[in-house]
């Protein structure tokens, strides 16, 4: 007798008894109806494709483990597996919302990782180096006290006792300093933006 | 007209699972054994 003319009954106990080809039938019989029963519930391919082949691990396992109940409704029974997983996507995707890139509008171009490229690194490094070079034509007390202040983290109070001015005198050159240099990048035109 | 009426949707063709899921079901069937240990059991895969 052909194997593909058996019941689903008879198909499922030659499929416990051992016979693998039986599996094969019955995914073959029951693989549009219950596909498209999964589609007509999650309108996505790939979750489709992902609960069927769920459905079926479960019937496999349950079949396997002796713990199927045969009532002549096999259909019926793989259908309540799928619902019930289809319910579980849903109860899963609810709790993570998935932002899917669907073409019109893609999420990354929006968000970032926040952490800064290898060109942006370089970038950082020029603009570094560039206000270094900067600094070294203004006039010999303000680049002491923009040092002293930028890159070695002093207060004025230390900077006015490390050269022996008042604190006035050194915020003054601090702000000469920041002045002369800002007119050093406008009137050379220089980009320190990343 | 009436022809098209009596026309399948094209997609009912396209509903269905692929052919590597299909696959990955029968041979997943084939390696999984199921042993029963006192109450509980036991699943292997044999490659």
């Amino acid at each position: 007798m052909n194997i593909k003319s058996l019941s689903d009954a008879q198909l499922v106990k030659n499929y416990i008894s051992g016979q693998e080809a039986a599996l094969s039938v019955l995914i073959n019989r029951h693989q549009q109806r219950l596909y498209g029963f999964i589609f007509s519930k999650v309108y996505d391919r790939d979750v489709t494709e992902d609960v069927f082949q769920d459905t079926f691990v479960k019937v496999i396992k349950t079949l396997k483990k002796g713990n199927y109940n045969e009532q002549g409704k096999f259909l019926p029974w793989v259908m309540r597996i799928a619902h019930n997983l289809v319910i579980d996507y849903f109860r899963k995707n609810n709790r993570m919302p998935k932002f899917k890139n669907n073409g019109d509008f893609d999420v990354f171009s929006v968000l970032s990782d926040g952490a800064a490229n290898a060109e942006h690194n370089i970038v950082d490094q020029q603009i570094a180096n560039h206000v270094r070079l900067l600094l070294d034509e203004l006039p010999e007390d303000q680049k002491a006290v923009i040092k002293m202040r930028m890159y070695q983290d002093m207060s004025f109070k230390e900077i006015s006792e490390n050269t022996g001015v008042s604190i006035n005198t050194a915020l003054g050159r601090m702000r000469y300093g920041l002045i002369n240099l800002r007119k050093m990048i406008e009137k050379h035109n220089i980009s320190l933006t990343n | 007209m009436a022809k098209l009426y009596t026309e399948n949707p094209s997609n009912s063709e396209q509903l269905k699972p692929r052919e590597e899921t299909v696959n990955f079901l029968l041979n997943y069937s084939k390696a999984l054994k199921i042993i029963p240990i006192g109450t509980k059991n036991f699943e292997t895969f044999i490659n």
